[in-house]
């Protein structure tokens, strides 16, 4: 076996007294899209928090690639080769489609401090190529305030790829768009993965997204990691449908339409 | 028609520069459960926020049981008889359980349920659980199900639900449809924005498609399913 | 020890008043999310009006509390009036426009009380029945001092009953959290907001008029009290009244005893703690991070190098400036000195503020700092004025180094007042080191060199200093700098999640800001031949935001339209009685009718006459 891309090992954090994510273990591998589910408030944010840096674990440890990333700044965890897709789409409203991929750009080639060359000349060739990967080259000139919101969620991809990731963290993804935009997002991201050969670890309310497209799934209940296994294999893991999957009306509905 | 209690008549919309609702029109009668769906970004959001004056529509109108409501205050909506739900919740987080069921507070309306505090927490049990618990405190579920109650304690002639089941694990977004069904026998009038096409066809009777702040489909959800291009147009599961 | 204890007493005492301006201040801040400057000016005005209540029933209980009441009455409905007229037009407006309105505010009530009670200093009566003293531990301490004592925790009691127990405060606490859910839900915005803007107004001005028994009254009671009730409301959290009265009870104590070692220093000893109390609780004591205003602002479209038509333009006003000494006489020369100083002293604010997004409201403490650098180096080290001007920007770049350390780790209105503390903390320095800056005498003779000496010489040194600042200031809006800048104001994760140091970008952001500002002054006090602490007050950090808010903040050539007109009108206008009240009227009225700025204005009317390229407008 090589070495995991991601290693997580006994990740715990509490938040006054609520244990938020205890005790959580798991490896991903590289090009491997696993998706990490769970009810609301299971901790699957405070888990996402703490690999990205935005929040110290109580105890555990991540590393990246057999180097602990666990306790650095989510810059620093950027610059190690993680990158990211927020919940709700973070880019720059102020900002051209291009300039916006610009600027990670800017920043991977430690260019934030120079004070004299003109910001929207600088790598334009990478910025049109990544744009074009997930298509929205046509856009480059538009301000990204006037996106609509999937086009939105694809800038932020070619964001996020912008200093060649080994691994990219996606909070919810798919979340707020279309059943058909969420398929193409995720085929796209699919696609991106197999070619460039990252990993994706990525959480998910939209059970037909995780279903088409993880290659592994997770499921965290109350901080607590329940069940990780193949698609099947959570699908018919009873104790995962009782915490969150349900078993009721909605998904013989959703039966008939798949038949 | 004979019986149109909200009636969109030619809506246009700005949000910014932006123009977002385009001659938009449709009517919901009395008593019926409509279900708005269409893409993010067409209009959904805008359409329950236009109807309830915090988008003033540029042109077109908003009429409510006959009366030409366009413009009118937000709260002299609400006071109207229109309750609207939010999507992201919004519950009020340092406000306890019943706190945020007291500033739904409104006077009861002839012809329509009278709700109480102690029907709410007949309708929500769990919220019972937690009524001296402040809204932070409560699981994303917990609070989707208070932002309803919050806005049933108002009275409610007509209740605008603008996306109830986004970002809820599914068993929960069972036990919401649950609900609805039960405060649509009460009478209701309801308009629900949805992506969610299993949710919204267990809980209404009738689809409204919207797609760049235009109608473009409105009908029974028995013709949605025989009119395949639609579907896999505007909706595509 | 007695004596210890006394000073405790007064302590708490002085306590009440500030906790009674600082709750409503909060009470408003709370629901309506407006920083009300002009809350000290109903502190003001409930001192001048029960002065004036109490000279009609002399020496009675009853017509002394009925006066207090009354005045704190009036002052109430006053607010309310205030609110209805003029700030209900604002509530949508960006936070910067609403501060810079109710400043507008306080130069008008200024004008309006020196008018109608005149300029000199009140002596008001003691309170009837409460005018004798107490011995605790043999020390003597006024009977009014410790029925103040009492009434603090009784009105916080009065207000956590109202807030909590009644419907009414429920809604409040509501709207405090989400406005506009609350109107969703059928409650009368408008109505609530009058209500607490009333009930806010109303303890301002109880506040002033318990203290006639106690202070002189006079003009300038409105600043220092408003100056104080900041840092006590940022203290303790805005928004939160328990925390108002934590802090204001440690700020009284902090005065009390604070003049007993450094009596030059209180107010000094105030921001300190109020710089540590930030740093350690970036949100106050009890305060909470705000959440973000549902209303949305207006989105900046995507800056773009000046078309042809504007660097014609551009072109045309740097000739015109060239050859301005051969068209005008001296006095206007003098004039368009000082617009050029102004305009770098705009546009190094604009440079942090419109580009950054990081308000800042004491400004002029870089503009000081650079004039007082540059004159201690002429004054103590007899240093020309070629290395004055070199001397003068150091030292507000290192006043700017120090201070801008403290004020990026905060954003929005708690950014606004540490920067203004800061702007305190040199003002106050200025006014008290008598010794090193002359005190309220200033330093004087401070001369060009003989080259520079005549007007017009100066005059194109200036425009070579200033127009040479704003060129780079422009320049570096462009640069990948100035970007990763403007992404930490359109969205602060995006740009951590980048791997961009946004905290350090801004701390030298900031002392960029500083250091041009420091440029601009010291031209300016070569070109005044003195300096005066007013240059680091409060209304000369206002001056530099009514410029930027003239030219408008969104547009990068706003500074310098804004300085030339502001400066023009200024000049206008300072020879007339009560301009105070007529430039307070017209930056309340730009608020309100033209909030894009005049450059944004002709910006927009160029776009609708198809001279310029529309962006792409945000949705």
């Amino acid at each position: 076996m090589t070495t995991p891309v991601l290693s997580v090992r006994h990740l715990s954090k509490s938040f006054g007294g609520l244990q938020a994510v205890s005790d959580v273990s798991f490896d991903l591998a590289a090009g491997e899209l696993l998706a990490l589910i769970g009810p609301n408030g299971a901790g699957k944010t405070t888990c996402f928090n703490m690999l990205n840096g935005q929040l110290k674990a109580d105890s555990g440890e991540v590393k990246l690639n057999g180097e602990s990333i666990l306790g650095l700044s989510p810059r620093r965890i950027w610059r190690k080769g993680v990158g990211r897709t927020f919940q709700i789409t973070a880019t720059y409203a102020s900002m051209t489609v291009r300039e916006n991929v610009q600027m990670a750009l800017i920043s991977n080639a430690r260019q934030t401090w120079n004070l004299w060359s003109r910001a929207s000349a600088l790598h334009v060739n990478r910025a049109n190529d990544l744009l074009e990967l997930v298509g929205m080259a046509d856009q480059a000139e538009r301000a990204a305030a006037i996106l609509a919101y999937g086009d939105l969620k694809r800038l932020e991809l070619a964001i996020a790829l912008a200093h060649d990731p080994k691994l990219l963290l996606m909070d919810e993804p798919t979340a707020g768009m279309a059943p058909r935009e969420r398929v193409r997002l995720m085929q796209l991201t699919a696609g991106i993965v197999k070619d460039q050969g990252i990993s994706v670890l990525f959480t998910e309310h939209d059970m037909d997204v995780v279903f088409a497209h993880a290659h592994r799934i997770m499921v965290l209940n109350r901080g607590e990691l329940i069940a990780s296994g193949s698609v099947d294999e959570i699908r018919n893991d009873a104790r995962v449908q009782e915490v969150y999957l349900g078993g009721g009306r909605l998904f013989e509905e959703k039966g008939k339409g798949h038949g | 028609m004979a019986d149109r209690m909200l009636v969109l008549d030619n809506v246009n919309a700005y949000y910014g520069k932006a123009h977002i609702l385009h001659d938009l029109s449709f009517s919901i009668g009395k008593g019926e459960v409509v279900a708005l769906l269409g893409r993010n970004g067409a209009g959904k959001t805008t359409t329950m926020r236009s109807i309830m004056q915090l988008v003033r529509p540029a042109s077109g109108t908003v009429s409510f049981e006959g009366t030409d409501i366009t413009r009118w205050p937000t709260h002299k909506v609400a006071r109207a008889g229109l309750g609207y739900v939010p999507e992201e919740r919004r519950i009020f987080a340092d406000l306890s359980v019943m706190e945020n069921l007291e500033v739904g507070r409104q006077p009861h309306r002839d012809g329509y349920p009278d709700w109480t505090v102690e029907h709410m927490f007949e309708l929500f049990p769990n919220l019972s659980e937690r009524r001296g618990n402040r809204g932070k405190q409560l699981s994303g579920g917990e609070q989707q199900m208070l932002t309803i109650a919050r806005t049933l304690m108002g009275n409610p002639k007509l209740l605008l639900l603008d996306e109830p089941s986004e970002g809820i694990a599914p068993v929960i977004v069972e036990q919401m449809a649950e609900t609805l069904l039960e405060i649509k026998a009460k009478g209701l009038t309801v308009l629900l924005s949805e992506q969610n096409l299993h949710f919204a066809r267990i809980v209404a009777d009738r689809a409204v498609i919207i797609e760049s702040g235009t109608a473009v489909f409105d009908g029974s959800f028995e013709e949605l399913e025989s009119q395949q291009e639609i579907r896999d147009q505007y909706l595509s599961v | 020890m007695s004596f210890y204890f006394a000073q405790f007493l007064t302590g708490l005492a002085s306590a009440s008043s500030l906790f009674l301006v600082a709750c409503g201040l909060s009470l408003i801040f709370g629901v309506t999310r407006i920083v009300n400057f002009a809350h000290g000016s109903f502190y003001m005005l409930g001192a001048y009006l029960a002065y004036t209540l109490v000279q009609y029933v002399p020496g009675s209980i009853v017509g002394f509390w009925g006066s207090v009441i009354a005045a704190a009455l009036v002052v109430g409905l006053i607010g309310a009036i205030i609110e209805v007229v003029m700030l209900r037009r604002i509530y949508n407006a960006p936070e910067l426009y609403q501060l810079v309105a109710t400043f507008g505010i306080v130069l008008i009530v200024q004008d309006a009380v020196l008018w109608i009670f005149g300029a000199e200093d009140k002596l008001g009566p003691r309170a009837p029945g409460l005018d004798g003293i107490v011995r605790i531990f043999g020390e003597p301490i006024p009977q009014y001092d410790l029925l103040l004592v009492a009434l603090g925790p009784a009105v916080l009691g009065a207000l956590w009953l109202l807030l909590n127990r009644t419907r009414w405060g429920v809604l409040v606490r509501a709207a405090t959290l989400d406005r506009e859910m609350v109107a969703s839900l059928g409650v009368n915005q408008s109505w609530l907001f009058t209500t607490v803007f009333f009930l806010g107004s109303f303890l301002a001005g109880l506040g002033g008029a318990l203290q006639v028994p106690r202070v002189s009254i006079n003009l300038l009671m409105d600043l220092s009290i408003i100056a104080e009730a900041f840092v006590v409301v940022v203290i303790g959290g805005m928004g939160s009244i328990p925390g108002a009265f934590v802090a204001a009870l440690l700020i009284g104590e902090l005065n009390a005893f604070g003049v007993l070692v450094l009596p030059q220093a209180t107010i000094v000893l105030a921001f300190v703690v109020m710089a540590v109390v930030l740093v350690i609780r970036p949100y106050g004591l009890f305060g909470k991070q705000e959440t973000a205003a549902h209303a949305a602002g207006q989105v900046e479209a995507p800056i773009r190098p000046a078309s042809p038509l504007k660097r014609t333009i551009a072109l045309a006003l740097l000739a015109l400036l060239l050859v301005l000494p051969f068209l005008m006489g001296e006095f206007a020369l003098v004039l368009a000195t000082d617009i050029l100083i102004f305009a770098l002293f705009a546009a190094s604010l604009h440079f942090i503020m419109g580009n950054s997004g990081m308000v800042s409201f004491g400004h002029a403490a870089y503009f000081a700092l650079g004039c007082y650098g540059a004159a201690f180096l002429v004054k103590y080290f007899g240093g020309s004025m070629e290395m004055a001007l070199v001397a003068g920007p150091l030292f507000a770049g290192l006043g700017a180094l120090v201070f801008g350390w403290f004020c990026v780790r905060l954003s929005g209105v708690y950014m606004a007042m540490l920067t203004l503390a800061a702007a305190q903390i040199v003002w106050s320095t200025a006014f008290q080191w008598q010794e090193l800056t002359g005190g309220d005498d200033g330093l004087l003779g401070i001369w060009p060199s003989d080259w520079a000496r005549s007007k017009t010489a100066f005059y194109y040194l200036s425009l070579a200093l200033c127009g040479g600042g704003i060129l780079l200031l422009r320049r570096m809006i462009f640069s990948p700098f100035g970007y990763a800048l403007r992404g930490g104001r359109d969205n602060p994760n995006r740009t951590e999640s980048i791997g961009i140091d946004l905290r350090a970008q801004q701390w030298a952001a900031f002392v960029i800001a500083g250091v041009f500002a420091g440029i601009a002054g010291g031209v300016y006090v070569f070109s005044k031949g003195s300096i005066f602490p007013d240059e680091a007050a409060i209304p000369r950090s206002v001056d530099a935001l009514v410029m930027v808010l003239l030219g408008g903040v969104q547009t990068l050539s706003g500074p310098i339209v804004g300085a030339g007109v502001f400066r023009l009108l200024e000049d206008e206008i300072s020879r007339l009685d009560y301009w105070r009240a007529i430039l307070g009227g017209i930056i309340v009225g730009i608020v309100i009718i033209a909030p894009e700025g005049i450059a944004g204005f002709i910006k927009r009317i160029a776009v609708k006459a198809g001279l310029e390229r529309e962006g792409e407008t945000a949705a």
